[in-house]
């Protein structure tokens, strides 16, 4: 299991656009991608989930990941998040 | 604010906001929001297969019709109301949301409809009860998609084919009901929500069905197949009129529509008084729907563009291509006429969802207070507007301006992002003019001054009118000192004209009283170079401007100067006006 740390930096935090991003790429590795904020988990690869988080710009979250390719998975997701979420 | 209602003798009048003008007389059709009846019941083990399916079939049946509203919806509306359906069909493809709901119907032994109904609400009552705006927005459309996939399990088709003729009355319509309903021919809209500038408001003008909004419950009012009369000139609905009633309305609907038919040829004929003085009339819009509209009544360009219309529905800033491409497409479409953008005149709220709590938001953070306060957003947007500019028909305009130093210091971006366009060998109109909204009574007594910096001034009545006589049109106890007669007012509005003029400037009126056909003459008398008015009035604004001279607009205007009260000031012009246009239907 990799445990992560990352802040929101785009704007619009995680709304539709960036939660659909978010969850296209969680969708291409097969570890369990959790999020939790404020007390409240809910499954990365899921962009209702996602949304409902409302996740605004400076907060932060916590990710887990559980599974044979959890590495490059945090990784890959640890910097979309350090990009914006590429939401220009 | 206008809301109002009468109960005589079974008949009913609701006074709400005129959305559409017509009259239209008509049986009802009561299109309520079905509430859908969820049963939770068991099912076998052995039904569990089947009920999968049932599931999976309503998925692909939800996403089939709201890519078919999409693609319909495409040559209808903004690209913006489509992101929202879109958003719509990535639910429905969210797969742990789907393995979720088809775990619990294997587990507990539960019927499909009623586990997504017990799913989705879960996620709902989380957005419902959030902070952020924005995502209890979101909530209405978890609450579409659910309804949907559960009258897709229920196999109740949506009912998109409704009688013809009828009057539609409904709580609220979204874009997606009024598209469907464009398909049917139907008379009209009356609707307890809405506002003047919502969407589906924006359609029925452009299908140019008579509409009233806003009227608070209308439908707990009226039973279905009821007869209804709905005046969207006055913003009056009447439910179940009397004989005499109907007979007092066809005699207005007639006096309407000859009057309307006597406009017709004035299309294309200038705005011109009969001794040869002539003014710019263009309209104020918002969305590119309504170009076609603006084209047939004759409009010479448009007179205010109000660019947050790029920002509706969305939940970021559009990038500098997305705004060029929305700017250059109106540009381009109302050539060689012009067309005035107004930069972003927004709260801050709008922009920064966490920046919501301001006490007093339109004495706030908005307009060009935000454009200068970050700069970054400020020159994306001219750089945009300025590469739209190349058949120099694109003219710039700033909106909340309170005094000179704004206006130096937002020249100094616009020069700023010349140069840099300049270097770059990117085309753009050197020439471009600029102005500023005068809607703040420190810039309304400084007009002069901003005028010499600027190339046309732009009085924005509707501001103005609020922050002169310290009224808050929303606040119902103070509303009825909202009168845009208001001597005060008008002495002011006679001085930014005058003081314009003195520095050979061009000065317009982008406010609601530049629509007002009782303020007509007595503008021009003041010297009014450009009325920008909503589309549906221009003929009518057309008519009086070729109506009168300019000569007695003067000794009109001048007279009015010297009444000391809102009611006298209206009581003369009323009169004036039916002396030059006795036929012309006045507003009650």
């Amino acid at each position: 299991m990799v445990q992560k740390k990352v802040v929101i930096k785009n704007k619009t935090g995680l709304h539709t656009r960036p939660a659909a991003t978010l969850v296209k790429l969680a969708a291409k590795y097969n570890s369990e991608f959790y999020i939790m904020k404020d007390g409240m988990e809910i499954n990365g690869k899921s962009i209702i989930g996602v949304m409902t988080l409302a996740a605004e710009q400076g907060s932060t979250l916590q990710l887990r990941f559980d599974g044979k390719d959890e590495k490059v998975m945090a990784k890959a997701i640890v910097e979309l998040f350090d990009r914006g979420m590429d939401d220009v | 604010m206008m809301y109002s209602k009468t109960v005589k003798n079974g008949m009913i009048t609701i006074t709400g906001v005129p959305a559409s003008p017509g009259i239209v007389f008509g049986k009802s059709y009561c299109y309520l929001k079905k509430i859908i009846k969820v049963d939770k019941s068991s099912i076998l083990k052995n039904a569990i297969p089947q009920e999968v399916v049932r599931l999976e079939h309503a998925i692909e049946r939800s996403e089939y019709e709201l890519k078919k509203i999409i693609s319909f919806a495409a040559n209808q509306v903004g690209k913006t109301e489509i992101k929202i359906f879109e958003a719509q069909i990535l639910i429905l493809q969210d797969i742990i949301l789907l393995e979720g709901i088809k775990s619990r119907i294997k587990n507990e032994l539960t019927n499909a409809e009623a586990v997504v109904d017990s799913e989705f609400s879960k996620y709902q009552s989380i957005m419902l009860n959030a902070k952020d705006e924005y995502l209890r927005e979101r909530a209405h459309e978890v609450e579409d998609i659910k309804n949907r996939i559960i009258r897709n399990i229920q196999q109740e088709k949506l009912t998109s084919r409704i009688d013809k003729n009828v009057i539609v009355v409904s709580e609220a319509l979204t874009a997606g009901d009024t598209i469907l309903f464009s398909r049917n021919k139907i008379l009209g809209f009356a609707t307890d929500g809405g506002g003047i500038t919502s969407h589906s408001t924006l359609l029925a003008r452009s299908l140019q069905l008579p509409a009233v909004v806003g009227l608070k419950d209308i439908t707990k009012n009226i039973n279905h197949g009821d007869l209804l009369i709905v005046d969207g000139y006055d913003g009056i609905v009447i439910i179940r009129p009397n004989e005499e009633t109907i007979e007092k309305f066809n005699y207005e609907k007639t006096r309407h529509d000859n009057f309307e038919k006597k406009l017709i040829p004035l299309r294309d004929q200038p705005a011109t008084t009969l001794d040869n003085h002539t003014v710019s009339l263009t309209v104020n819009i918002e969305f590119m729907d309504e170009i076609p509209i603006m084209l047939k009544q004759g409009a010479q360009g448009i007179g205010l563009y109000r660019s947050e219309g790029v920002l509706i529905g969305r939940d970021s800033i559009p990038t500098e291509d997305e705004q060029f491409t929305e700017y250059e497409k109106l540009a381009s479409t109302v050539a060689p006429h012009r067309i005035v953008i107004r930069t972003f005149d927004i709260g801050g709220d709008k922009i920064f969802s966490e920046q919501n709590d301001e006490e007093n938001p339109s004495l706030g953070w908005r307009g060009i207070r935000i454009s200068l306060d970050m700069p970054e957003l400020f020159k994306t947007q001219l750089r945009a507007i300025l590469r739209a500019s190349t058949r120099n028909n694109v003219d710039i305009l700033f909106p909340m301006v309170s005094g000179f130093e704004e206006i130096i210091e937002a020249k100094k971006y616009l020069s700023e992002i010349k140069d840099e366009l300049q270097n770059k060998n990117i085309p753009f109109d050197k020439n471009i003019r600029v102005g500023s909204v005068i809607e703040i009574p420190s810039a309304a007594l400084l007009a002069g001054d901003l005028a010499r910096e600027l190339d046309f001034l732009s009085i924005g009545t509707n501001d103005l009118l609020q922050f002169v006589l310290a009224v808050d049109r929303n606040n119902e106890r103070v509303s009825k000192l909202f009168n845009r007669f208001n001597p005060g007012l008008l002495r002011l509005i006679s001085q930014i004209i005058t003081q314009t003029k003195s520095e050979n400037k061009k000065i317009a009126m982008c406010g609601e009283m530049a629509g007002d056909p009782l303020a007509t003459t007595l503008l021009i008398g003041l010297g009014l170079d450009e009325f920008s008015v909503i589309p549906d009035i221009l003929p009518e604004i057309k008519k009086i401007i070729r109506t009168i001279t300019l000569k007695d607009a003067k000794e009109i205007a001048k007279h009015a100067l010297t009444l000391s009260t809102s009611a006298e000031i209206q009581n003369y012009l009323q009169d004036e006006l039916q002396k030059i246009i006795p036929d012309i239907p006045l507003s009650h």
